[in-house]
Formats: structure tokens, sequence, C-alpha cells
């Protein structure tokens, strides 16, 4: 029997202290910690077409598994991008959480999120839901899946130069 | 508008063959004049036949600044109709796209069938028996099919889209050649804005100089074998004068004829997506299909409003004269293999979109054009690169090397004779 299945159920508590932590990372460009939070074959996926699940065989504007998110970690720090030199600057907040489905090896944890972005000179904000699929690893909790669904994905957007 | 003041000797002061005022992209009555000039004279892309593949479906799109519905009828004809009632002029559809038996205005409830004929008028004992409805159908706009591309223009005498679109016609085909034998179908679209006149993007997608600097962070993100067959500006491109406008910029000449060369060795990359195909196709239609996914080696720029561009379609959407809304449609295999068409679509997220590898880099730059524009009106935009090595090919189009900046000539010639007319 699998040592986990002794460990406690994650409770909703357990998964937002998670969760503020990937944003607050994300927030102050702490990458590299970021990248560790992910489980083996995790997906970090910005779906366009509002209640999609099947990402793989749909556009989205962003669908990442570890190396794509390498990538674009690399892209903010090697000032080979315009677009992203300097990165802009956000501020992200959460809230409204339900914890969709828990065991003690993972959970589904929905919020809303909004993010202020700033870069010459314009402030921005863009209003997602934001979906956790999150599993419990030897090291704690970790991303199986991020989906964040942007309010306004359909319609056109400016560039996106960060992780949402 | 004033007309008067962009036309004659007054363009003429504004733009010449190798150069043009930035004006071009700051002055808000030569926008104007471009939306009647440009936009309401020629054809104007509007959609993909794969868009809309049974009766009553439709999406909307515009015309310039005219919003219309882009609809086939139950015979399979694909109309274009202005999105606007004939009562009152509200929009009878704000639906980026669906399926319908008929187009209702929410207003009064005039409601109007697929061909855009006025069906119903509620309560119309109130004309008194005056209202002939057959005199009041959505407004239509000529549209023309070439290649599963489809046209519509407000022009009833203008040549036929076969002819307007002359030398690029051939381009196209070769293009199309990426559905590898099956039809080549959308898969679903990127919409992004930035803060900049039109025909900054209308140059961008005829300019391989930006390539090698504007994405390097896209390029080093490749594998290294992919990276080095990336590398434009050294594969003997060229770009050529097609006519009316168009033009066509061949960055990768391997990958003209996606049907040739299938015997070359299959790039690393695609390795794993051939093994995938392998176990369901034979060797050659591995090949076949593998080469197509990989998409063409070239962008054919349709003047004004799309591009064929390597493996997916750019629309440019003018919003003011300081902002444009830019479609990166991806494309893939109707009917074809799942891992093929799904490899497309990584490719295109990779690098198209808002968050994509190269068009946020693309946006930025564009937005640097818009902003230094409004500086010192009296310097030139420089549009020479080039033209000095042109030469004129056994077709009678002109060419120029692979950076040169012949397509931006060409398609300044044309919004020019238009301008004119």
């Amino acid at each position: 029997m699998d040592t986990m299945t002794h460990a406690p159920a994650i409770t909703l508590d357990e998964a937002i202290a998670f969760v503020w932590l990937e944003a607050d990372l994300l927030d102050h460009a702490e990458y590299d910690e970021w990248l560790s939070l992910w489980a083996d074959g995790g997906l970090y996926i910005v779906p366009i077409e509002p209640g999609v699940t099947d990402f793989a065989n749909v556009l989205n504007y962003a669908y990442d598994d570890h190396i794509m998110r390498q990538k674009r970690v690399a892209r903010l720090r090697n000032g080979q991008s315009i677009s992203a030199s300097p990165v802009a600057r956000t501020v992200r907040s959460q809230s409204r959480f339900r914890l969709l489905s828990g065991t003690a090896d993972g959970c589904e944890l929905r919020c809303a999120q909004i993010i202020s972005e700033f870069r010459r000179g314009t402030l921005r904000t863009y209003t997602a839901d934001v979906e956790f699929n999150l599993v419990r690893g030897p090291r704690g909790l970790r991303i199986a899946r991020k989906v964040i669904r942007l309010l306004n994905s359909t319609e056109a957007l400016r560039g996106i130069g960060y992780l949402l | 508008m004033d007309m008067q003041s962009a036309s004659g000797p007054a363009l003429d002061r504004l733009i010449k063959s190798d150069r043009a005022r930035a004006q071009l992209y700051t002055d808000p009555t030569i926008f104007e004049t471009e939306m009647h000039k440009v936009f309401e004279n020629t054809w104007v892309w509007v959609a993909h036949a794969s868009e809309l593949p049974d009766p009553g479906d439709f999406k909307t799109a515009q015309v310039g600044r005219h919003p219309v519905i882009v609809v086939r009828d139950r015979e399979g004809v694909v109309h274009v109709h202005v999105n606007r009632c004939r009562h009152r002029a509200a929009t009878v559809c704000e639906q980026r796209k669906g399926k319908t038996a008929s187009f209702v205005c929410p207003y009064h409830g005039w409601s109007y069938a697929l061909d855009g004929s006025l069906r119903g008028v509620p309560h119309d004992k109130g004309y008194d028996g005056s209202l002939d409805k057959s005199q009041f159908p959505l407004r239509s706009l000529r549209v023309e099919e070439y290649a599963g591309l489809i046209f519509a223009t407000f022009r009833t005498d203008i040549e036929p889209l076969h002819d307007f679109l002359a030398g690029a016609r051939k381009w196209i085909d070769l293009f199309m050649k990426q559905g590898a034998g099956y039809p080549v179908t959308t898969l679903g679209e990127h919409r992004f804005r930035f803060a900049g006149n039109w025909k900054i993007q209308m140059e961008n997608t005829t300019d391989a100089y930006h390539f090698p600097l504007v994405h390097k962070s896209f390029l080093t993100a490749l594998d290294k074998q992919t990276e080095e067959s990336m590398d434009v500006m050294s594969k003997g491109g060229f770009v050529e004068d097609l006519g009316n406008g168009h033009s066509v910029m061949v960055m990768l000449p391997d990958l003209i004829d996606l049907e040739a060369n299938l015997d070359a060795p299959i790039p690393e990359r695609f390795a794993e997506l051939a093994a995938e195909l392998a176990q369901t196709h034979t060797d050659l239609e591995v090949r076949r299909i593998v080469r197509a996914v990989g998409g063409s080696g070239f962008n054919v720029n349709l003047f004004p409003n799309i591009a064929c561009s390597m493996a997916f379609f750019r629309v440019l959407q003018p919003v003011s004269v300081e902002e444009t809304e830019i479609r990166h449609i991806a494309i893939g295999m109707l009917g074809g293999p799942e891992a093929a068409n799904r490899a497309r679509l990584r490719m295109h997220e990779f690098f198209q979109g808002p968050m994509g590898f190269g068009s946020p880099d693309d946006a930025e730059v564009w937005d640097r054009v818009q902003h230094g524009a409004h500086g010192a009106d009296d310097v030139w935009v420089m549009l020479n690169r080039g033209e000095a090595s042109e030469q004129v090919t056994a077709e009678g189009h002109i060419r120029g090397e692979v950076s040169a900046e012949t397509g931006m000539r060409a398609a300044y010639r044309q919004w020019k004779r238009m301008m004119e007319a």
C-alpha cells in the first residue's frame, strides 16, 4: 500500500497557501523555485475557447510542458526578447477559492485571479478563472495542471510577455 | 473627410517609390480616406471556406469599417452581408461565429433569410401595405473564392478575384500543399492588438530583415538544427512583386514546394511525429505529412489585408489610425492524422499570439514604430533596401534578395494608385 494514502486529505487552507506561494514567486520573478513547483508531466495551459477541456487538440494561447516552461523562463531572463526587456512587473491577487475535489493524493482548486501588469508607462489588468490540479509529492504539493481561463480570452489581447 | 488633401500632388509629397512620410501612420485624414478608397474599392479577405463548412454556418468580420456577416446559405452559396438592419441600423448578429436559419434584428424583429432577403416584419400593418419587402434586403457584397480563400468587395465593376490575385495564385496553390493531400482547414485563431497603424503590419509580413534580430529569443528557443534551418538571411531567398500590391517573400527556398524533395532526411524535431505516423501510414505518406507539418518557406502577402504566412493566415484589421487588430489563424489537415494537427497547433502556439515567442516581439517593435513616427515628420521612412540589385524575372516580376523591401514598395505602389483614384 502506498504510504501517501496515510497522509491527510489536502485541505483548502493547505491548497491556498501553496497557490499563494506560486503567485508570489511569479510576481517576484523567482522562476527557478517556480519551475520546481511542478509535477512531472505538469501542464501550464491558457486556453482560448471557454469551456474547452480537450486542450491538446485545440489551439491555446499557451500549452506548456516542462520544456516549454523552461524556454519561457529563459526568454524572460535572457534579454533577447524586446517585449520582455524589461519584463512587465505584475501584482496578482487571488480569491474566491473553492476546493472542487480533494483526497490525500491530490485536489482540484478553483479561484479568481486578477493580475495588474505595468510596463512602459501602461497599467493593464487581466482577470481569469484559474483551475489548479495539485498533487502531493514527497516534498509537498506540486502542480499537475494549471489552467488560466481569461475572462476576455476570445477577444483581441495585448502581448502578454510574462507568466499568468 | 477631405479627400482632396490626400490625393494627386499632395500624395506625391507623402510617398515616393522608395520612401514615405510617417504621416501615413499618424494622420487621421489619411486613415479615413484609406477606409473608403482602399477598403471599399478592392477585394478584402473575409473567411476561409472551412470556417463555414455547412449551410447556415456564419462568422462575423469586417470590410474596412463595415461590420459584415459571412454566411453559407441552404444551397451552399457564400454571402457577405453588411451587418445592419435595413430598418434602423442595428446589427442583426453579434456572435463571432455560429449556425443559424435566419438573422433577426433584436430591436423590432425584422428577420432576414441567409441570402439576405427580408422575410418578416412584425406588425407590418403599420406600414399600410406600402412596405415592399423585396426592396429591403441586407446590403450584400460581391463574393468570390480562390483556393478556399473567400474575398468580398463593395465594387461590382472591378476585375474578378482570379485576375486581382494575378501572380499570387501560383504561390497560394503552393501554400495550400501543406494540407498534404487533405483539405486545408482552419484550427482556431489568435487575436491581438497593437497601438499602431495597419500598414506597419502590412510591411512586416514581407520583411525578412527583422527576423534574426526581433525573433532572436524564438530562434534560441529552437533546437540547433531548426535554428540553423531558420537562418533566413543566408538561404538564398528572395522577394517578388506579384502585381496589384501582392508580393511573395521566400525565406526558405527548400520549402517552396512541399511535395518536392520527399526523400530528404526528416528533421530531428519531427522524428517522434514520424514514428507515430509510421504506425498507420506508408513511408511516402509519412514524409509528405511531416514535410507539410513544417509549413511553407514563404509568405504570400495579398494587398490589403491577408497573408498566407509560412504555416498560418495573417489577417489585419485597421481599428483606427493608431490601432490595429491582427488575427493569426492556425491551419491544419481536415481529416488528417491527429498527431500531425497537434504538432501544427503546438508550433502555432510557440510563435504566434499574445503569449507566443514571436508575435509579442513583433507587436513591440510595431508599437515603437508608431511612437517614433510622431517625431520629426520631415524625416522619411526608408523603403529602399535592395532596390539597386533588383532584377526582372522571366514572368516579368521585379525580384529582390530576401531582405529587400521589394514587397513593401509593391504594396505602397498599389496603395498610392488606389488613394489617387
